[in-house]
């Protein structure tokens, strides 16, 4: 009996009891509120519906929050239980292991009628599903009580001078509250997850070990410097901006000040194409066009310093990926990042200093040149920082193009691994959660976090004050 | 300008220094020229790429079965069976060895041939069978997918080759298995383009092949001079070569750096010759689902775990990020916390969204115990993602609307809620549509977080609901693309232009509604 109420579907159950319920809550308020709105010379302060609506969020808080709960801690509690109850046997069992068979346990128990034939399994998996549909229960009767009794309070409030429109709206605006509050919510979520399990790495690898360390080989062996790593990334998000710095400041000169008005209507537009082309078509273009590109350049190169008596073997590596070949691309893909915000900053010159410029006898490119781009300097900066910051952070061209073997070399025809390429690696496929491997992928990413958090604050800042100064 | 000689400039020095002056300012607009040109050409060299895969994926070859449903060996089949793939194999295998009858004798021989259509092809053939039970008894023809090697060689992708028509040979069987057919000078436009294409000569390391072909038969070339060329028959009879005008296929690349053998080659030439063999739209690549034959995959599944995926991350990203705007915009106090917010939301659109699936994988999959791999998870973590986009946009769109709407609400008695719900949220309401629709954009075209949180495995079907396992358009793209076999980069290539078309439509409502609902105040 109770095993079969841990098959039940909570969410539908929960969601159709928060509509009931609260269908029932706007009833009872507005009938309530009916009968002394029509009843002759009272006026009441606020119209029926309010009244109805007032019960109504009496009637759905309660639910609302109960579920939530049930969603965030019902599978821990559960197993947590179970946990309790299992024999001493279990005991043999490493944490790590113990939370696999949990899983196994979990995933069988969602399947009604599931037998593996293993008897102690599958008396676990039966306790298990006890537990949930007990769990599931006093949710449910639990989630019903407070919702009843939410709508028979807010039901007795109701009286014609009851301010039911006010208190409706000041619940609407916490819930507004909440939801804006939500985004502080994520990024204390990302900074706890990712601190939390950074904390468990570094206690098992000293800090300046994984920052300093030239040896990274956590697939195999158990070696965490991450110095490799972070060269990878730094050297293709150069290649990067070897590319995108020039084309996207000289497009961004060219759209704002000599560009007309139709030319620059269109070619807008198309660069901004390049920003919503999704990070993993460009992967692929890196892996088909320009990677066997950049290794047949690379080939022409060698024999041509072996024919010309410059070398005596191959100079360049000359790899099938190659950092090149992947900072190219992620060149080409944050162009747009580049121009658009240095195109808004150079237009928000003002006129003025252009005219003075003029009215010196500048042509027009030294009035571009000593003028208008040292007055937008900071602007351009910025734009290049969160350039920068974009592709320091940027995932699938390297994890696509750029190549797994971490090592410091400065041949750019080389592959190189970045941060990112790393944490991809080490959390897909199936591993689990708590070995310094999947561990590291944590501190990597916090690494990863907090470089592009002083990039971002940075810039963000920059061009605030830049703003402030011109506007 | 007025005449520079007629100017103050009128010493040779000074006007030289005016031309250098011009020159310079020419070419910094020229820079400006090319950096718009090099970011324009990158673009087109991008999508002419993908574009060239896709169209040759678009279409690809089937070879026709009349398969024998005969009653007695599936006459026992019943609607809830497993579907008898086995069985369905067994006649295309018979029908091959019977047009084939030199590849019976031979187990290595056999399953070259098997290798032209691979096993699982007859799959929904079989499926069919089990749910129409009145096609047994009849004999259906089926076309089937060739295996991807041999589409990609008919297409011209791999092992390349060239026909030279040679006409009418005599035909000498003196030394039987050998053949030899002889025409003066009949072979030197063959040994033209042999040499032409570098080719080494027949029998040296390296060397590729030569078939002469003839209506459906094929030989193997040994020896080649200008009006003798001797081979071994690979399929088909002599007398093909007596009845039918001849013509050579050259291969430049060795039998072994490729993946088809000159057998299979002729086996499907002659089969092409019986016209069993057709060019036909690729419509399985978006009916089926994932596969490990390139021939028999399709992104239906992937489509479907988008899809799903999308519908989680709107359904909490579009509601909670439109309130945020109105809290923010039209309630917020001056205070420290709203500071605080507007600061994170900020910080939060330039996060790289690994970082999310990061979070996800700590927070959803370790703390909270959700599945693996489903697209609720994925909805979850996307809406997280796009949720500063959305806030950010719909913001902009309430900032859009003058403040002496919502002055005359507040004038005749409306509270400030009833302002912004009833006169100030319908005037924003299509700004903050086109910001809800470029953040699913971007959502759609998102990887790294699907991969951190288990959506790249392999899933062989359609999931039914969000808590199934599931995969994403992207992340299918991102596992095809980095498969070894080639015929997977045509195949990625479609996949990208499914996307882009989804990407191209919703972009394209964005414009339809700026268009239209676009107002100056």
């Amino acid at each position: 009996m109770l095993s079969e109420l841990g098959h039940l579907p909570m969410d539908f159950l929960l969601l159709a009891a928060a509509v009931t319920l609260a269908s029932f809550g706007f009833i009872a308020g507005r009938l309530r509120a009916e009968q002394f709105s029509f009843s002759g010379d009272i006026h009441p302060n606020s119209r029926p519906n309010a009244h109805g609506y007032f019960v109504l969020m009496w009637s759905l808080v309660p639910v609302v929050l109960v579920g939530l709960g049930y969603i965030i801690f019902g599978e821990g509690a559960s197993r947590a239980v179970l946990r309790s109850e299992l024999p001493d046997g279990f005991s043999i069992l490493t944490p790590g292991e113990l939370t696999t068979y949990l899983d196994t346990v979990a995933r069988a128990a969602r399947m009604p009628g599931f037998l593996s034939g293993e008897r102690v399994f599958d008396t676990v998996t039966e306790r298990y599903g006890e537990i949930r549909g007990t769990i599931n229960l006093i949710t449910l009767c639990i989630a019903g009580a407070l919702s009843l009794s939410g709508m028979v309070l807010a039901r007795r409030c109701l009286s014609p001078e009851f301010r039911a429109r006010q208190h409706v709206e000041s619940g609407i605006e916490w819930f507004l509250f909440l939801c804006a509050a939500l985004a502080i919510a994520t990024t204390v979520g990302i900074v706890a997850s990712l601190v939390f399990e950074s904390l468990r790495f570094f206690s098992e690898v000293p800090v300046w070990d994984f920052l300093l360390g030239t040896r990274w080989n956590a697939q195999t062996s158990a070696e965490f410097g991450a110095l490799p790593l972070f060269f990878g990334t730094f050297m293709i998000s150069f290649f990067a901006m070897m590319v995108a710095a020039p084309v996207g400041l000289f497009a961004a000169i060219y759209l704002s000040e000599y560009a007309s008005r139709q030319v620059r209507a269109i070619i807008k537009p198309v660069l901004e194409i390049l920003a919503g082309i999704p990070t993993v078509v460009y992967g692929f273009f890196a892996l088909l066009v320009v990677a066997p590109a950049v290794r047949s350049v690379a080939l022409w190169i060698n024999q041509l310093l072996i024919a010309w008596g410059l070398a005596d073997g191959a100079v360049l590596a000359a790899q099938p990926t190659s950092a090149l070949a992947a900072g190219i691309v992620m060149g080409i893909m944050v162009i747009p990042f580049v121009s658009s915000l240095s195109d808004d900053v150079i237009r928000a010159v003002p006129q003025s200093l252009r005219d003075g410029a003029y009215a010196m006898g500048a042509t027009k490119s030294e009035a571009v040149r000593q003028v208008v781009v040292p007055a937008a300097l900071p602007g351009i900066i910025a734009a290049l920082l969160l350039a920068v910051s974009r592709a320091i952070g940027e995932t699938m061209i390297v994890v696509m193009a750029a190549g797994q073997r971490a090592r410091i070399s400065p041949d750019p025809t080389s592959d190189l691994t970045t941060i990112t390429v790393q944490i991809v690696s080490l959390l897909t496929g199936e591993s689990e959660f708590d070995s310094p491997k999947t561990l590291s992928a944590f501190a990597l990413g916090l690494v990863l976090f907090v470089i592009t958090l002083l990039f971002n604050l940075v810039a963000i800042n920059v061009v605030k004050r830049f703003r402030e100064k011109y506007e | 300008m007025s005449d520079p000689v007629a100017s103050p400039f009128a010493s040779e020095r000074a006007l030289k220094r005016l031309r250098r002056r011009r020159a310079a300012d020419r070419r910094f607009k020229w820079y400006g020229r090319l950096a718009i040109g090099f970011a324009l050409a990158a673009l087109a060299l991008l999508l002419a790429s993908i574009a060239t895969q896709a169209v040759s994926s678009a279409s690809y070859h089937v070879v026709a079965f009349d398969l024998n449903l005969d009653k007695k060996t599936f006459g026992t089949t019943r609607p809830d069976d497993p579907p008898p793939v086995d069985k369905v194999y067994g006649l295309v295998r018979s029908d091959l060895l019977e047009r084939f009858p030199e590849a019976d004798t031979d187990p290595a021989l056999r399953h070259e041939l098997m290798g032209l259509v691979t096993r699982l092809a007859v799959l929904p053939v079989a499926r069919e069978i089990v749910r129409k039970p009145r096609d047994i008894g009849t004999v259906r023809r089926a076309a089937l997918p060739l295996s991807d090697d041999l589409d990609l060689f008919l297409k011209g992708a791999t092992a390349r080759h060239l026909t030279v028509p040679v006409g009418r040979v005599e035909v000498d069987e003196d030394e039987l298995p050998a053949v030899t057919l002889t025409g003066a000078g009949a072979f030197e436009h063959v040994i033209a383009v042999a040499s032409l294409e570098a080719m080494p000569e027949l029998g040296s390391p390296g060397a590729g092949s030569i078939l002469m072909t003839a209506g459906a038969s094929s030989l193997e070339l040994t020896r080649l001079t200008t009006s003798e060329a001797t081979g071994n028959l690979l399929t088909g009879s002599i007398d093909d070569f007596r009845a039918h005008p001849v013509r050579a296929r050259l291969i430049p690349a060795p039998e072994s750096e490729r993946t088809i053998s000159d057998r299979q080659i002729a086996w499907l030439l002659a089969l092409k010759a019986d016209g069993r063999v057709a060019r036909v739209p690729h419509w399985s690549l978006l009916t089926h689902t994932d596969s490990t034959q390139p021939e028999l995959a399709g992104a239906l599944a992937a489509i479907v775990g988008s899809l799903l995926t999308l519908l989680i991350t709107a359904a909490l990203a579009i509601p909670v990020g439109i309130l945020a705007s109105i809290y923010l915009e039209e309630f917020a106090p001056q205070n420290r916390v709203t500071g605080l917010i507007e600061v994170n939301i900020n910080n939060l659109a330039a996060v790289p969204s690994i970082v999310f699936g990061l979070l996800g994988a700590a927070v959803f999959l370790g703390a909270f115990g959700l599945p693996r791999s489903a697209p609720v998870v994925g909805g979850l973590v996307l809406a997280l993602l796009i949720l500063p986009v959305v806030i950010i946009a719909s913001r902009t769109a309430l900032k859009a609307v003058p403040q002496s709407i919502r002055d005359a609400a507040l004038a005749i008695g409306a509270s400030r809620m009833q302002t912004v719900f009833h006169h100030v949220l319908p005037l924003a309401a299509p700004g903050m549509l086109t910001g809800a629709i470029l953040g699913m954009a971007r959502a759609l075209g998102e990887t790294a977080p699907l991969l951190l949180i288990g959506m790249v495995a392999f899933v062989a079907e359609v999931p039914r609901g969000p808590t199934d396992e599931a995969t994403a358009l992207p992340v299918l793209i991102y596992s095809w693309a980095t498969q070894a076999e080639r015929a997977w980069e045509p195949m990625t290539g479609a996949v990208i232009l499914i996307l882009l078309a989804f990407l191209i439509a919703m972009n394209g409502v964005v414009v339809f509604l700026r268009r239209k609902f676009e107002r100056r105040w």
